[in-house]
């Protein structure tokens, strides 16, 4: 069993799906931050079997939970104060994400006008369908 | 600040107050001819449409206003590179109200962001043409009278035509309508369609191949052409093309009381011979598409309640 060093202050994503870390390690930009990040993949979980977790040494605002919930909204966000969890933060999949996924019509106005942010809306939050704001293509994450 | 991006920018009451008033139009075209006085429509075309660029034209200069623009993405700024947004900013310093065509799907809901006049979308790509829309809607109100209680048979290209899917979108939104998609296998209504709008809406409709077989049923037939390209082999097209040629035969199975409609251009889809028939509707529509963008105008630019 390896051990990772106790957090004191800060927050830890829980129940990532396993092999999913790396990814969302990426979309969230923990790789410019300047404070302690720790990365545990395949981690034994009675619920899921293995799960990833990354535990991150700062306040909340370092990252953007939005993005985090539309990348899995069933991560748990535990924050930490004291070396103790003091809040379990569920996620939901947000309403609108921009510059998170990129428009892949190639008819669209995104793929011609400079600088224009991607934004896609939920249309369907059971089937979990993404629409682009522009032209309305579809992205689902089923 | 109002614009037009999609149909379903407006309400159903909002809807029938625009109709209202695209009807007194065409009543009396005169007594609307100054209301638009010392005001600029600009045409942004940045894609060929000889009929809806004349048509927006034809409404602001049939309202006293005067009209500038381009009708290609060749003759415009866009041939330097400038993007949507910064040509929209520059628009807005010369114009009251633009109608924006473009072929990329979105972009006059990205000139909408940045301007400060009232946008109309005159057609994005595959996307949405709303004021086609209107004029549909109009056509069908006028003709009989109602939006509510008929049946439809929207015929041809289903999958790839805007048109259709527009007027779906907006038609369910009335009372007691039946769909009836008359298209081969290849070219019937998306999905999206079928699923997230006419099942999701618990809507009346069925899917047929052949046109001959529905014509007794239907109230109002919306022809569209279907294009060679679409097909991946040329006796697929050969065999489902004639199926979509409207003659004076097909014409005999119908109602007495039925209207063609179709955007246009037609092609071949509907026999020259059917023209002289009293049913044909589709150039009264055309007509109807100047009123109704007539009546769009002074709504977006707030002289809907002007005294004329």
């Amino acid at each position: 069993m390896l051990n990772v060093g106790q957090l004191n202050e800060g927050f830890v994503l829980d129940h990532i799906e396993a092999g999913k870390s790396m990814m969302i390690y990426k979309n969230l930009g923990l790789g410019k931050l300047d404070c302690c990040v720790a990365i545990i993949k395949n981690a034994r979980s009675n619920k899921m079997g293995k799960k990833d977790i990354i535990k991150i040494e700062g306040g909340l605002d370092l990252v953007d939970l939005d993005v985090l919930g539309f990348i899995d909204h069933n991560i748990t966000v535990n924050i930490i104060k004291d070396g103790k969890i003091v809040e379990k933060k569920s996620l939901s999949l947000p309403t609108e994400i921009t510059d998170v996924i990129r428009c892949k019509n190639p008819r669209c106005i995104t793929s011609i006008e400079q600088e224009l942010k991607h934004v896609f809306i939920l249309t369907d939050p059971e089937k979990q369908v993404y629409r682009c704001k522009y032209c309305e293509e579809k992205y689902s994450k089923k | 600040m109002k614009h037009l991006l999609s149909p379903l920018d407006l309400s159903v009451n909002e809807l029938d107050e625009l109709l209202d008033l695209a009807r007194d139009i065409s009543r009396d075209p005169s007594r609307y001819s100054h209301c638009c006085d010392g005001k600029k429509l600009a045409t942004l075309f940045y894609e060929p449409s000889t009929r809806t660029r004349l048509s927006f034209e034809a409404a602001m200069l049939n309202l006293g206003g005067s009209v500038l623009g381009f009708a290609s993405a060749d003759s415009s700024s866009a041939a330097k590179g400038e993007s949507v947004s910064d040509t929209i900013r520059i628009i807005s310093c010369y114009a009251d109200i633009c109608a924006m065509r473009h072929p990329k799907e979105g972009a006059p809901m990205v000139a909408a962001g940045k301007s400060s006049i009232p946008v109309i979308n005159a057609g994005d790509g595959g996307h949405q043409h709303p004021t086609q829309t209107l004029t549909d809607l109009m056509t069908i109100r006028e003709l009989r009278g109602s939006l509510n209680d008929f049946t439809i048979g929207l015929c041809g290209d289903l999958k790839f035509g805007r048109t259709v899917h527009s007027l779906i979108n907006s038609l369910i939104r009335y009372k007691n309508i039946k769909f009836i998609l008359i298209s081969p296998k290849e070219l019937r209504v998306p999905d999206y369609i079928r699923e997230d709008v006419l099942n999701a809406n618990h809507v009346e409709f069925e899917e047929v191949e052949k046109l001959e077989d529905v014509m007794p049923l239907l109230d109002i037939l919306y022809m569209t052409r279907v294009q060679r390209e679409r097909f991946f082999n040329e006796d697929e097209y050969l065999r489902m093309k004639d199926f979509y040629i409207l003659d004076p035969a097909k014409m005999a199975l119908a109602k007495k009381d039925m209207y063609v409609l179709h955007p246009l251009p037609r092609v071949n889809e509907i026999s020259v011979e059917v023209d002289d028939d009293p049913r044909a509707a589709y150039f009264k529509q055309a007509q109807f598409g100047v009123y109704v963008r007539m009546a769009l105008i002074l709504k977006l630019l707030e002289l809907d309640k002007k005294e004329v």
